[in-house]
């Protein structure tokens, strides 16, 4: 994901060429072109559906997803897996569970594991970075020590293959649920970081603030209520496309058998990984294969949304892209 | 030149001991140890105790750390505690093979994303902008090694056109010079060895591409675009300059820069994409090795593995600035 | 030099071009392998091999490839257990059991042009006896001190005392061993891989290499870390060890005593990934694999590759700790958790063809398995009653299991797993699930009696029950969790018998002892499939899993 912090370092450069204080107009702006935006509408109709489908999934479920009601069926040493057909609309999977029921719960599980990462990359990658451009804008010489010392690490986390540091944060902590989003978090966080301290020092350089400061307001209140609010557009840009990472990523962790230890709960990213090795390359709609790919038309149409919506939004907030 | 390369290396130098003594406490954090890794399910208590006093992981860690920087300042990173081979050793052995492969995804990126993305922007509209963005956008989404199965189920196995794992086919003699197969192959004239290597490359190589390619693509269209706009084009075209001209002096070159720093920050995503790719395609590399690594709490090739991330990092970086200097005239660094 | 084969520059071209049609189709692969006079077979390996020098080592993967090139004083059938004559044709013991004379094969010669003696035979274990330093750690002898105890001068408080006392060699074909106590370990122990003869004048060599061992770390020596120095009297001899390609090349011996080798050459390719290395056959870069996950039986079958059926050689057991919970002491408890597993559904929908349910914990292939053993068949509403009847209906278990390995007693253990936790669930009793990294957080959390319930396996390394019952219930062991000097007792009894038949009889006795303790429940014992490509004669396929790849040639 380090790729775009580049770009949306000179976002936050925009946000800051703007007259007014409140962020009214810009996002006046961006919601217009947002609601003619063909990736946009796209995008929002796949997270609507995926979010509907995960709060009440379980309710849809024909059946549990956790039961291995057929398990006499499947017979795994001999590659005999059972199809669709009525009851089991999707077929079985390897232990004899309906895979349309764990599909359909899965989503609930696959949410949750990009929701919580995600915001436990953004909100301890804000705090480094608020903190950071803060001190550097406003903190004098010991500020910019401190910032120096803040984006060294965050630039050195920045280096690091992120899923390695994900593998290790799993080592430590154990395999978990929590163990994953942690995992999948703590990769976000220089990202997000960096981001919001470059959109800071974009922020704090413009007239406004230096109107502010001119006029004797104390720098606590600089920062929290005209620069920090003024700073989040590229924020929430990134969270959005984050959240199809944080999905990808985790799938990556459990092909690397990291996932969520308690299989029996259904998650596409485990159910990805672990129906990867019936996959038959002969045949892409075998049920030995659907097993595999089901899940992972799941995975890609659904990061596919949050992309498609972020990047609208970045292009709504980004006129110059609109040309 | 010299002195910027002498001036960041020197910055390198507390940067790296924070971060190594970081690195040490973390991984000494890690469950279990090297000497129960090793045994496995055989071992007894008295084993693993032994085991660890010859490895020295009795001592306090202050004194394991302060043994590891006196080993480095001898230029000797320790013996794996995985396969008890020197770490230098192993990471000779299998680096070449990662950076080949990194290189190969790379070029892929940059030869087919920099075209693609220019065309989709100058055709702003066209069914292949549409096409260049679309594939762009899924081409982020689809994971890794999702994709890499489907590759090799497809071309290795179904068609055949491909090897579906290694890096050299049997019975292909090849000498080794530098470990890169392609290259040791044109420096010994042995064209087959470096045709097979370059044949195993391929799937891996558009695999791993798959993420740094759409990323190219949409920077150089995005970059383009914004250029485009510039005044500097406009009066440049209204001068009646030749359009090659505007294009290859003005419109690229400076759509070039933000493609030139991603390729520097893409190193990072590259060595993850590794992991996985090598996997797949069990390409002997440093990607698999150092997630082994983890998993056998092979401590000095973990260190060694950082030092060696953080060096490759200052590099990069390095030659992006070089490569800025060179588009741009305006940071010219002197 | 090769010339650049149409399809090679065929290919080359669609890089080029990026994305032209091109032609072909699977078998164009095919005969990328062959090269040498009668062929180069490659054989896919999951792992590289830690050495060379098979003394050093304690795993399969280096033993497949060692197996190649040394030979051992005794052998196993090829495709039994007995044992056989290997560089000794014949072998006797005294009385006690102590004295072991071996009565060598005559002419056989060592990669390196020297002869086979008992001399030679003498050095070798005379040499292993000697190690010191770093040698004696259990990473590098552990199979030395397993059979033969400690070393001529014991460096560590925690290695044991040697049960080897000397070697002599009456005349040029005799060797004799004499060890201090009878044990079940002999003369099975001779047959075992890491015993491999080594000429005499490698020896010398490998004596130069060994002063360059660091005291600190645990290095294999160089001599064993590449081709050219090792030579024992194995159908091929090792002659190239890429490691950067995970390749090992052995090249037929040509002076070899028995028959030839089928092949000129053979190469162990490590391929990781079982779904690569299925993939690598499929696609022919390689003619075969071990360790295919059961599901791709069936299709490569069907796909024309030759997956022949090895006979069992092992167990997979629910391992119970019993202190670390009062309920798992009472064997009413146990009983019921017996009764809960369904284990015909595992052996039949998880295991491969040949599987069984195993009665006891060793496999029914084993001299000393018993028929009359107490059987718990599955029934759920039994395990129930039997939980009321001792109180335990609220009873609660860690279930430890391992992620992301295979045994070759246990395919899926994650699968397995989630089987036996919807299987003990249904018996009313909760199940709390502890997956472990197999290595090192499984093996060491198991040991340490970390867990109520755990799934883990043996594969013997010879035919004698003690190599399986031995490792469990000699003594008082943290995994088990109990103390029964009953069974200790009857177990060192029979160690030290030296009568074969009476032993198999002590064993058949603590077999039922066992099953009606119940310290854990034996689940199966099934064949880890190995697969060939059509066009290859196979070796035979062993139980022991040590397939001798002189056997094969290209039809």
């Amino acid at each position: 994901m380090t790729i775009r912090t580049e770009k949306l370092d000179r976002l936050a450069e925009l946000t800051a060429r703007r007259d007014t204080t409140t962020g009214a107009g810009l996002w006046t702006e961006a919601l217009r072109r947002l609601r003619g935006s063909k990736m946009a509408l796209t995008g929002a109709a796949v997270i609507t559906v995926f979010v509907v489908i995960a709060v009440v999934g379980p309710w849809l479920a024909p059946h549990d997803p956790t039961a291995q009601t057929w398990r006499d069926e499947v017979f795994v040493n001999r590659a005999l897996f059972v199809g669709p057909r009525s009851g089991n609309w999707l077929g079985l999977d390897h232990l004899g569970r309906d895979q349309f029921s764990r599909l359909l719960v899965g989503a609930r599980h696959t949410l949750l594991v990009g929701v919580v990462s995600t915001l436990i990359g953004l909100v301890a990658g804000a705090l480094v970075g608020g903190v950071s451009g803060a001190a550097l804008a406003f903190g004098g010489r010991a500020g910019r020590g401190l910032d120096t010392v803040l984006m060294r690490g965050v630039d050195m986390l920045l280096a690091l293959p992120s899923l390695l540091l994900a593998v290790s944060v799993a080592a430590v902590m154990g395999q978990s649920l929590t163990t994953v989003m942690i995992a999948v978090g703590v990769v976000q966080i220089p990202v997000f970081a960096r981001l919001l301290r470059g959109s800071m020092l974009a922020q704090a350089h413009a007239d406004y603030v230096l109107a502010a400061r001119a006029l004797g307001v104390r720098r606590r209140r600089v920062v929290l209520a005209h620069v920090l609010p003024n700073s989040l557009g590229p924020v929430i840009v990134q969270t959005t496309l984050a959240l199809a990472t944080a999905i990808i990523e985790a799938a990556a962790l459990s092909y690397l058998g990291l996932g969520n230890p308690d299989a029996a709960q259904p998650e596409w990213g485990v159910m990805l990984a672990q129906a990867e090795r019936f996959f038959v390359p002969e045949d892409l709609l075998d049920q030995a294969s659907l097993m595999a790919v089901c899940p992972a038309l799941g995975i890609i149409v659904t990061a596919l949304g949050f992309t498609l919506l972020g990047e609208a939004l970045r292009e709504a907030l980004d006129p110059k892209l609109r040309g | 030149m010299l002195r910027l390369i002498v001036r960041r290396l020197l910055q390198l130098v507390p940067t790296l001991l924070g971060l190594t003594v970081l690195l040490f406490l973390w991984i000494h954090r890690l469950p279990g140890g090297p000497a129960s890794a090793l045994l496995g399910e055989r071992a007894t208590e008295a084993d693993r105790r032994q085991i660890e006093a010859a490895l020295g992981l009795d001592e306090p860690l202050w004194v394991q750390y302060g043994r590891w920087l006196e080993r480095l300042a001898r230029l000797d990173l320790g013996t794996s505690t995985q396969t008890s081979r020197p770490v230098w050793e192993e990471f000779t052995l299998r680096f070449p093979a990662t950076a080949e492969l990194a290189l190969t995804a790379m070029l892929i990126a940059v030869v087919v994303g920099i075209p693609l993305g220019y065309v989709a922007a100058r055709r702003r509209g066209s069914w292949l902008d549409a096409a260049a963005v679309s594939g762009s956008l899924l081409g982020v989404c689809v994971p890794v090694f999702f994709f890499a199965l489907i590759l090799k189920a497809v071309f290795a196995v179904n068609l055949g056109w491909l090897p579906s794992a290694g890096r050299r086919s049997t019975g292909i003699d090849a000498t080794e010079v530098t470990g890169f197969s392609v290259l040791d192959g044109l420096l010994t004239g042995e064209w087959d060895a470096s045709l097979d290597a370059v044949e195993h490359l391929i799937l891996p190589g558009v695999a791993l591409a798959s993420i740094p390619l759409a990323v190219i693509v949409r920077i150089t269209r995005a970059g383009v675009l914004e250029v485009l706009t510039e005044d500097y084009v406009r009066t440049a075209e209204s001068k009646g300059l030749r359009q090659r001209v505007v294009r290859g002096r003005h419109v690229l070159r400076n759509a070039l820069l933000p493609v030139v720093t991603t390729v520097g920050l893409l190193t990072g995503s590259l060595l993850s994409g590794a992991v996985l790719t090598e996997s797949v395609f069990a390409f002997g590399g440093i990607g698999r090795f150092v997630a082994d690594a983890i998993d056998a709490r092979d401590y000095p090739t973990l260190m060694g593995f950082i030092l060696l991330i953080a060096l490759l990092y200052v590099l990069v970086n390095l030659m992006v600035d070089v490569a800025y200097s060179v588009i741009d005239p305006r940071v010219r660094v002197n | 030099m090769r010339i650049i084969s149409p399809r090679t520059a065929k290919i080359l071209a669609t890089v080029v071009t990026a994305g032209v049609i091109v032609t072909g189709c699977a078998s164009d692969r095919d005969d990328d392998g062959s090269g040498g006079d009668s062929g180069t077979f490659v054989f896919g390996a999951a792992g590289d091999p830690a050495s060379l020098d098979p003394g050093l080592a304690s795993d399969g993967e280096t033993f497949r490839v060692t197996r190649q090139a040394f030979e051992t004083l005794l052998a196993t059938e090829p495709g039994g257990t007995e044992l056989v004559g290997g560089l000794a044709e014949t072998w006797e013991s005294d009385p006690e059991g102590t004295e072991w004379t071996f009565h060598l094969r005559d002419g056989v010669t060592f990669h390196d042009g020297e002869r086979l003696t008992g001399e030679a035979v003498c050095a070798n274990f005379d040499r292993w006896y000697n190690w010191s330093g770093t040698y004696q750690n259990t990473t590098l002898s552990y199979y030395w001190q397993a059979v033969f105890g400690g070393f001529a001068e014991n460096e560590s408080e925690e290695t044991p005392d040697p049960n080897y006392v000397g070697c002599e060699a009456p005349d040029e074909l005799t060797a004799v061993i004499e060890v201090a106590e009878p044990s079940a370990n002999y003369p099975g122990g001779f047959s075992l891989d890491a015993f491999g003869i080594h000429s005499p004048k490698s020896l010398e060599a490998y004596a130069q290499d060994e002063a360059a061992g660091e005291g600190e770390n645990i290095t294999f020596p160089d001599y064993s870390q590449r081709a050219g120095t090792v030579a024992g009297t194995g159908p091929f001899r090792v002659t190239d060890w890429d490691k950067g390609n995970g390749e090992v090349t052995l090249t037929r011996f040509d002076d070899y005593w028995g028959d030839p080798a089928g092949v000129g050459e053979l190469v162990f390719r490590t391929i990781p990934e079982e779904d690569a290395r299925r993939q690598a056959l499929q696609a022919g870069d390689i003619h075969g694999y071990d360790l295919v996950a059961p599901a791709d039986v069936a299709t490569l079958e069907a796909d024309g590759f030759q997956v022949p059926t090895r006979d069992v050689f092992n167990i997979l057991y629910l391992g119970i700790t019993q202190d670390r919970q009062d309920a798992l002491g009472e064997l009413e408890v146990r009983q019921a958790i017996a009764h809960a597993m369904d284990r015909e559904n595992i052996v039949a929908t998880q295991l491969p063809e040949g599987g069984v349910v195993a009665t006891q914990f060793v496999p029914h292939t084993v001299d000393g398995h018993s028929e009359d053993v107490t059987t718990y068949a599955h029934d759920p509403q039994r395990a129930r009653d039997l939980l009321a009847a001792a109180g335990h209906e609220d009873l609660a278990l860690d279930f430890c299991y391992p992620t992301e390995v295979t045994r070759p007693y246990m395919p899926a253990p994650a699968d397995i797993y989630e089987l036996l936790r919807s299987d003990l669930e249904d018996a009313g009793i909760t199940v709390n699930p502890v997956p472990l990294k197999w290595n090192p957080d499984y093996t060491e959390t198991t040991r340490d009696g970390g867990c109520d319930i755990y799934l883990l396996g043996w594969t013997g390394d010879f035919n004698d029950a003690y190599n399986f019952l031995g490792t469990w219930f000699a003594d008082y062991s943290k995994e088990w969790g109990f103390e029964n000097e009953e069974l200790f007792a009857m177990m060192a009894a029979a160690s030290s018998e030296p009568d074969v038949e009476t032993r198999v009889g002590l064993y058949q006795e603590i077999n039922e002892y066992v099953m009606d303790f119940l310290p854990g429940v034996p689940i199966s014992s099934s064949p880890p499939s190995i697969a060939f490509s059509p066009d290859v004669n196979p070796p035979t396929v062993s139980p022991l899993t040590q397939e001798n790849f002189a056997e094969v040639s290209f039809r």
